[in-house]
């Protein structure tokens, strides 16, 4: 019976500390501290929410810069993050990447396979990275111009401002937030929105 | 090799190098019931739940009623949490509305959380509910931590000559005095990153191509925290730390890294102060430490390398990322899942099934071996069981009697500690084997060849070791994982806890000898190289032929190109 009350009282007490305090407290303190991170970072356009800053989203339209390919289903599908495990010998694995390439070439005419990226035509550990390499987004320069009758010059330049460089000017790499240039896409399109 | 994948490394190191003393001391005096900074806030507070227990702070037990107490206590979180999850619909918290989880997942789910494994065979983020995520899964993730922490202090105290302690007092003090300060620090600076805490419920949004988007929200940063920092692993979505929503930045990668780490490190130290022996910790620092950054290697450098098959397409970069995150880089990705899988935490940034093969021997080496610095005391727990089988052995080479801490090594000691070095082996192998000879268990496979071998064998060298990471592709719903992994987690974990706790009271009974100029030392460089090489041999004569039809035969058949 000691035994009894002493596990249940452990347990009970250990729980209202760090099973209900804990997470509570904490949601206190971030809603005030961080209240635009703690609530999902979202990005607004004219009022409305159109992304998280965090979360990649799914662009296939030629007038839009591509994202890296995403295994979840349909693809970005943020409820249900996957990737797409296939392994290194796998067969499925080549013919993935083989048709990806074919796509872009499709789509971007004279595209030679030795200016894709490897990260534009593997897909990502969530199915949500929100990011693509600068070379990613040069090499669509061609085809967003074709779609939207932007300048490529214009392009160019758009996407030099959206390179975000290493955090802190250390950690990790150039890369591009492919919603946000997209974004500004949208805006060059749409100048009353 | 990328400046910024130096740094990130370097910053790394050396947060473990400048925070190993101090916190390994504070462990220490929190255990010793020295006076430390937080007692004038948190005294009242581990006063209470004593007073309720029944307990005061220098009661103690023996090695029986300790692992007892641990037993049942670690029991009742596993009925409680599997009764909360059945019925979950009926809960408050839950704005999604998921209802009850089924019998077989919520077994597979209590018993691997209690054990520390967080092996996961659902997706957080379309399964749980708020009150599931939290004061469940996440309540579980700093009271099975502590568990494993106070056993390795209760076997501290043993073989520095002192009491064995109260196992409530202890788990309390772990919760209260490492993890709840920590954890409180971690979810700020994962909050700002920008990793979701929150009550309100998924946020539903429409793309400026009109493509509807739900984001999955939660209290996810004080999740994320504890989740690292007990070298749990269970991750809040279904993708884990690769989810831009529990890792939004190569930062908060970094945060996360260290966050698995400062604990099994300190624990190290913490052995050192405690008897009395900072040297012999040094000497044990060195051989997980080697071994740790031996296996960063592994997996940085192949994957910067990039697939050989993939690599004769002539794409315009060369590296391995499939199933990885451009924020992180390979740099940021590797040293992450060399921790995930040294700490035993198991949460991962990438797809483990789909790295190379090479890079993939690196995580099995970490779950085989299971001491490279390991879950927060548990690891260390692991070594010295090594420790105790490496002097015994070279006892017999030089013909002397083998002593550690100025205690004879026995029968008794010997027995125990090769009990608690075979059961690992023996629950993978076998359960392995098992599952290759089961139609039910091939049911299983993902990826053909011999990445299809590694998922299971993964699976099951993650439940042995309470690591919880997994080849991905593998199963894990099917009742045949569910079941069988959730009875491997149970014996993995407290075979050898309960083991070491007999061996640590056996060499507190025992009467100190002298050392003399023929004591064998434990806190040379030769005796380190001797421990690493015994690690190393012991490991490689159990696993060698498994990994030889594995990974190794997988490496020379993608260096052929040969695809399946």
């Amino acid at each position: 019976m000691k035994w009894l009350r002493s596990i249940l009282g452990v347990t009970l007490g250990t729980w209202l500390l760090v099973g209900l305090g804990y997470p509570l407290v904490m949601t206190g303190i971030s809603q005030v501290l961080f209240p635009y991170q703690a609530n999902g970072s979202a990005v607004k356009l004219g009022g409305r929410v159109v992304a998280s800053r965090h979360v990649g989203q799914y662009y296939h339209q030629p007038q839009y810069f591509w994202g890296r390919p995403s295994a979840t289903t349909p693809p970005y599908n943020s409820l249900a993050s996957t990737p797409s495990n296939l392994g290194p010998t796998n067969k499925l694995l080549l013919d993935h990447v083989k048709s990806r390439i074919k796509t872009l070439q499709d789509s971007i005419p004279g595209l030679k396979v030795s200016q894709i990226p490897v990260s534009l035509v593997e897909s990502s550990g969530s199915g949500l990275d929100p990011d693509i390499s600068v070379q990613s987004a040069l090499i669509q320069i061609p085809r967003v111009s074709h779609a939207t009758g932007l300048s490529r010059g214009f392009l160019t330049r758009l996407v030099d401002e959206h390179v975000l460089g290493p955090q802190f000017g250390v950690f990790g790499r150039n890369r591009i937030n492919v919603m946000e240039l997209n974004l500004a896409v949208y805006r060059a399109l749409h100048p009353h929105a | 090799m990328s400046i910024q994948t130096i740094i990130t490394w370097v910053v790394v190191f050396a947060v473990f190098a400048l925070t190993i003393k101090p916190i390994g001391t504070y462990i220490v005096r929190v255990f010793t019931f020295q006076p430390t900074f937080l007692d004038r806030v948190l005294r009242p507070v581990e006063n209470g739940i004593f007073r309720v227990v029944g307990v005061s702070r220098d009661d103690t037990m023996n090695a029986k009623t300790y692992a007892l107490a641990l037993l049942l206590t670690n029991m009742a979180w596993a009925l409680g949490a599997y009764i909360l999850l059945r019925l979950q619909g009926a809960l408050p918290f839950n704005p999604q509305h998921f209802p009850d989880i089924s019998p077989l997942l919520a077994f597979n789910t209590a018993t691997s959380f209690t054990t520390n494994t967080n092996w996961q065979a659902y997706a957080g983020g379309s399964t749980m509910s708020y009150f599931s995520q939290f004061a469940v899964l996440s309540y579980l993730q700093f009271v099975t931590p502590a568990t494993g922490g106070a056993a390795a202090v209760a076997f501290l105290r043993m073989v520095s000559g002192k009491k064995i302690g109260n196992f409530f007092v202890d788990l309390t003090l772990m919760v209260t005095r490492l993890l709840l300060p920590l954890a409180v620090v971690v979810t700020i600076i994962l909050v700002g990153q920008g990793v979701p805490e929150t009550l309100a419920p998924y946020l539903h949004l429409r793309s400026i191509t009109g493509q509807a988007q739900v984001l999955p929200r939660g209290p996810i940063a004080s999740f994320e925290a504890i989740e690292h920092l007990g070298q749990n692993g269970g991750g809040y979505t279904n993708a884990n730390s690769a989810n831009p929503l529990e890792n939004p930045t190569a930062f908060s990668n970094i945060i996360e890294t260290v966050s698995m780490g400062i604990l099994p490190v300190a624990f190290f130290y913490a052995f050192g102060v405690m008897t009395g022996r900072k040297k012999t910790a040094w000497t044990f620092v060195g051989v997980a430490g080697t071994i740790f950054v031996g296996m960063l290697a592994l997996i940085y450098f192949p994957e910067a390398a990039g697939n050989p098959i993939i690599n004769a397409l002539g794409l315009h970069t060369h590296a391995n990322m499939v199933g990885k995150e451009l924020r992180f880089g390979v740099g940021g990705t590797s040293i992450f899942e060399t921790s995930t899988m040294s700490f035993t935490t198991g949460s991962v940034a990438s797809a483990h099934d789909s790295y190379l093969p090479l890079s993939s021997l690196s995580f099995f080496l970490g779950m085989f071996l299971n001491m490279v610095f390991g879950g927060k005391g548990v690891g260390l727990l692991n070594l010295l069981m090594f420790v105790i089988i490496t002097i015994f052995l070279m006892g017999l080479m030089v013909g002397r009697t083998p002593e550690f801490l100025g205690k004879k090594i026995e029968t008794k000691e010997v027995t125990l500690a090769s009990i608690a070095f075979l059961i690992h082996p023996l629950l993978i192998l076998v359960g392995s084997a098992i599952a290759v000879a089961s139609p039910l268990g091939l049911q299983g496979i993902f990826n053909p060849g011999p990445q299809g071998l590694g998922e299971i064998l993964y699976g099951f060298s993650s439940a042995a070791a309470n690591n919880g990471s997994a080849f991905g592709g593998l199963g894990a719903a099917l009742p045949f994982y569910e079941v069988a992994l959730g009875i491997v987690v149970i014996i993995g974990r407290y075979g050898s806890i309960v083991a070491m706790l007999f061996i640590g009271e056996s060499l507190l009974n025992k009467r100190s000898v002298p050392e003399t100029s023929g004591t064998m030392r434990t806190d040379t460089f030769l005796f380190g190289g001797i421990l690493w090489g015994s690690i190393v041999i012991l490991n490689a004569l159990t696993f060698f032929p498994i990994m030889a039809i594995g990974p190794i035969a997988e490496q020379y058949l993608m260096m052929a190109h040969h695809l399946f």
